[in-house]
C-alpha cells in the first residue's frame, strides 16, 4: 500500500514541484550582492588588512624594538634588527613585514606593548611586480611609519572601539 | 543534365566514395563514420526517388540509433590491428575467389539486362497531396499485416532471447534497489534529538 | 511594400530559400546569445544574487563580449588528437540543431519546407545530433572527454525512444505526421490543445527533450564534479563557441517543438472565449514566441532547481518510467481516438 501511494505521489511529481516553488520564490527574493567597487561591505573595526606602524602625538615612533612580535609570528613574516640610537633610546633600524609570508592573523598586534604595529581597514592593494630585487612586497619601517601617518585618525577610533576587549 | 541527376550523380559519387573508405580505413572509428556518411547519401538519393518515409527512418534508425551503439562499441574496443591483418596474404587467395563468385552471382541476378526503361516503365510522378508515409502504413496494415506480424514476433523473441541470455544475476553483486533508495523518507533516517545544553567544563 | 515583394519574387528560387534561411536563423542566433545571458541572469536571481550586470546598461553587452573573447582565442589542438574529427565534431553539433527549423511552421503556411513527413525528420535530426558529442569525446583523445561521450551517447539513445513514443502519441491524436496538420488540429482554444489528452506523454516529452539536450539534471555528459567538462574539455575559443550555440539552440528547439505540439503552435489561447476578439490583432507567431519562451524558462529553472541526477538513475528513468508509460498512453490515446472522445478526436 506504501509502495503505491508512493508511486502515485512520485507519478505526479509532487516534491519536484515542491522544490521549484522554492526556487521559484527566491526569484522574487531580495538580492544581497553588492556591486562591489561602487559599494563596500561594512568593515569591523577588528579588521586585520594592510599593517601599519603608529606614532605617539610628539611624532615619535612607537615601536621600542622589543621584538615580541617577530617572536609570535607564526609565519616567520617579520624581521627586526635594532640598535640604541644617538640618544640612547632603543629603536629599530630595520623592521620588514614580508607580505607573502603574512597571514595576517593578527598575533604581532595583539602582541605589541605599545601598540606601535597595528593592521588597518585597508584591504585593496596590490604590488606591481613579485621581483626579490625592487621587494615591492616587504613592507619596509618607511612604509610602515607612512601607512600609520595616514590612517593614524582611523587607527585611533579602532583601538579606542576595542580597548575594553583587550 | 538535369539538376536532380546532377544531384543523383552526386550522391551516388559521396556514396560509393564513402563505401570503399568503409573497407579501406585502418582506423575502424573512421570507418564507421564513413558508414554513417554513406547512409546519409542512400537516405538523399531514396529521397530523389520520392521515398521520404524510407530516407528519413533510414536516418532515424540506422545513423540515430545503430550507428550511435556502434561506435560506442568501437570507440571502446582496443583492437590491435596487427594480429587482425596477421591472416591477410594467407586468405587472400580464399577471399578473392568468394568476391569473384559474389560479383558474377550479383551480376547474373542484378545485371543492368533485367532493369532499364524498355523492362519497367518509369513510374508516374505522384500528385502533390500523395502521402508516401500514409501509403506505406495502408498498405503495411492491410495487404501486408501478416507478414508485419511475423516479423514483429520474430523480433520479440530475439529480444526476449538476448536479454536472457545476457541477464545474469551474480549472488555477490552489490547493486542497488534503486526503487527503495527512492522509498526512503527523512523519517527513516534522521532522528532529531532533544536534549538540555551541556554544563561548561 | 509591393516593390519588395516584387524585388523578391523576381530572385532565382535559390537566393530566395537563402534569404529564407538567413530570416530564419539571424532572430535564432540573436535569440541564442540573449538565452545564455537570460541563463545567468535568471539563475542568479533564483540564487539571490543579480547575475552579470557590468558590460553595457543592465549587462545586456556580455553575450557580445563573450562572443568576442570566444572568437580571439586560440582553438588548442591536444597532441595526439584526430585533427580532422575534433574539427568537424561541433559542426556536427550544431549542424542538426539549425537544419530541424527548416520544418518548423511559425504561423499558418510560414514555413521553409512544408513536407508531410515533419514529425520524423524532426526525430531524425535530433537524434542524429549526438554525433557532434561522440566524435568530439573520441577524437579528443581525452579519457574525461571520453567518459563524457559514452555517458552521452547511452542517454541519447534511451532518451530518445521515450521521445519517438511521445511523439507517436501526437500522431495518433493528429492522425498527420505534418507539423503544420498537427497546430491546426488543436485549434478551438485552451482546452483543445494536446497537452491534456496527452498529460503524461507532454511531460515526458519535455523531460525527454532536457535529457536528450544534456541539460541539468540530466547534464552527466558534462558533469563538472566528476569528469570536469565531459566531452568538451579539450574545446577552446571558437570550437567551444559553437558546441555551445548548439546546446542552446538545442534547447530553444525542444522548447518551440513542445509548445507546437502540446500548447497549440502559433494559435491563440483565447479561441472560441469572448475574449477571442480582444486579442485577434496579435500575430499567430508572438503566441509560438511566448509559449516557446515559457519552456525556455522552465529549462533554466530546472537547472536553478534540481542536483543532479545519478547515471544509472537516469538510464532507469528512461527505460523503466518513461518508455512503460509512454506505451500505456499510446494505447489509451488509441482507444480514446476510436472511441472519439472529447474534442480532440473527430
Amino acid at each position: 500500500m506504501k509502495t503505491v501511494i508512493h508511486y502515485i505521489r512520485s507519478l505526479f511529481l509532487l516534491e519536484l514541484f515542491k522544490g521549484m516553488s522554492v526556487t521559484g520564490r527566491y526569484l522574487f527574493k531580495k538580492k544581497f550582492t553588492l556591486n562591489y567597487p561602487e559599494q563596500k561591505a561594512p568593515v569591523s573595526p577588528r579588521f586585520r588588512g594592510l599593517h601599519a606602524q603608529r606614532r605617539y602625538s610628539n611624532g615619535e615612533e612607537r615601536c621600542i624594538a622589543c621584538k615580541l612580535c617577530e617572536a609570535v609570528c607564526p609565519a616567520n613574516a617579520i624581521t627586526i634588527e635594532a640598535e640604541p640610537r644617538e640618544d640612547g633610546s632603543r629603536r629599530t633600524t630595520r623592521y620588514d613585514i614580508d607580505l607573502f609570508k603574512c597571514i595576517f592573523c593578527g598575533f604581532c598586534e595583539e602582541s605589541c606593548p605599545v601598540d606601535a604595529i597595528v593592521e588597518t581597514r585597508l584591504y585593496e592593494y596590490h604590488f606591481e611586480d613579485t621581483d626579490k630585487k625592487t621587494g615591492a612586497y616587504i613592507m619596509t619601517k618607511e612604509k610602515l611609519l607612512a601607512m600609520g601617518d595616514k590612517y593614524e585618525a582611523q587607527l585611533a577610533e579602532d583601538l579606542a572601539a576595542q580597548a575594553k576587549y583587550r | 543534365m538535369s539538376f536532380e541527376k546532377f544531384l543523383f550523380y552526386l550522391f551516388a559519387a559521396i556514396l560509393v566514395g564513402s563505401a570503399l573508405m568503409v573497407i579501406t580505413r585502418r582506423n575502424p572509428v573512421h570507418s564507421a563514420l564513413f558508414l554513417v556518411l554513406a547512409f546519409f547519401n542512400m537516405a538523399a538519393i531514396w529521397l530523389l526517388a520520392e521515398a521520404e518515409f524510407l530516407a528519413i527512418v533510414l536516418v532515424l534508425v540506422y545513423v540515430g540509433a545503430v550507428m550511435v551503439l556502434f561506435l560506442f562499441v568501437i570507440m571502446m574496443l582496443d583492437i590491435d590491428l596487427a594480429t587482425v591483418r596477421a591472416g591477410f596474404i594467407k586468405h587472400l587467395p580464399v577471399g578473392i575467389v568468394v568476391a569473384v563468385l559474389m560479383l558474377v552471382e550479383m551480376v547474373l541476378v542484378l545485371g543492368p539486362k533485367h532493369f532499364g526503361l524498355t523492362k519497367y516503365a518509369a513510374p508516374e510522378a505522384a500528385p502533390a497531396d500523395y502521402n508516401n508515409t500514409a501509403e506505406l502504413g495502408l498498405s503495411l496494415f492491410t495487404q501486408h499485416l501478416y507478414a508485419l506480424e511475423i516479423a514483429a514476433v520474430i523480433l520479440l523473441v530475439a529480444m526476449i532471447a538476448a536479454i536472457s541470455l545476457t541477464l545474469r544475476k551474480r549472488p555477490d553483486s552489490k547493486r542497488q534497489n534503486v526503487t527503495r533508495q527512492h522509498m526512503v523518507k527523512k523519517k527513516d533516517r534522521l532522528k532529531i534529538i532533544k536534549m538540555p545544553a551541556e554544563e561548561k567544563g | 511594400m509591393d516593390f519588395l515583394i516584387g524585388l523578391y519574387d523576381s530572385l532565382p528560387v535559390a537566393i530566395q530559400i537563402i534569404l529564407k534561411i538567413v530570416v530564419i536563423m539571424g532572430p535564432l542566433m540573436v535569440l541564442v546569445a540573449y538565452y545564455t545571458y537570460a541563463e545567468r541572469k535568471v539563475i542568479g536571481y533564483m540564487q539571490v544574487r543579480i547575475g552579470p550586470n557590468r558590460v553595457g546598461p543592465k549587462g545586456w553587452g556580455q553575450p557580445i563580449a563573450d562572443a568576442v573573447k570566444l572568437m580571439f582565442k586560440e582553438i588548442v589542438l591536444p597532441t595526439h588528437a584526430d585533427k580532422t574529427l575534433f574539427l568537424i565534431a561541433p559542426l556536427l553539433s550544431i549542424g542538426p540543431a539549425l537544419a530541424a527549423w527548416a520544418v518548423f511552421p511559425f504561423d499558418t503556411g510560414l514555413v521553409l519546407a512544408d513536407i508531410n513527413a515533419g514529425l520524423l525528420y524532426l526525430l531524425a535530426m535530433t537524434s542524429i545530433g549526438v554525433y557532434g558529442v561522440i566524435i568530439a569525446g573520441w577524437a579528443s583523445n581525452s579519457k574525461y572527454a571520453f567518459l563524457g561521450a559514452i555517458r552521452c551517447a547511452a542517454q541519447i539513445v534511451s532518451y530518445e525512444i521515450a521521445m519517438g513514443f511521445a511523439l507517436v502519441g501526437v500522431l495518433v491524436v493528429a492522425g498527420s505526421l505534418n507539423l503544420g496538420q498537427i497546430v491546426e488540429g488543436q485549434s478551438g482554444g485552451f482546452w483543445n490543445w494536446y497537452w491534456l489528452p496527452l498529460l503524461p506523454l507532454f511531460v515526458i516529452y519535455f523531460i525527454s527533450g532536457v535529457a536528450e539536450t544534456n541539460r541539468a539534471p540530466f547534464d552527466v555528459a558534462e558533469g563538472e564534479s566528476e569528469i570536469v567538462a565531459g566531452f568538451h574539455v579539450d574545446y577552446s575559443g571558437m570550437a567551444f563557441a559553437v558546441f555551445f550555440l548548439a546546446e542552446y539552440a538545442n534547447m530553444i528547439l525542444i522548447s518551440a517543438l513542445t509548445a507546437l505540439m502540446f500548447l497549440g503552435g502559433w494559435l491563440s489561447p483565447f479561441q472560441g472565449t469572448f475574449m477571442e476578439s480582444w486579442f485577434a490583432w496579435v500575430p499567430g507567431i508572438i503566441w509560438l514566441v511566448a509559449k516557446t519562451f515559457v519552456f525556455m524558462f522552465l529549462f533554466l529553472w530546472f537547472r536553478a532547481t534540481f542536483p543532479r541526477y545519478r547515471y544509472d538513475q537516469i538510464m532507469r528513468l528512461g527505460w523503466k518510467i518513461f518508455i512503460p508509460i509512454t506505451i500505456v498512453w499510446i494505447v489509451v490515446a488509441g482507444a480514446m481516438q476510436v472511441y472519439d472522445i472529447g474534442p480532440w478526436y473527430q
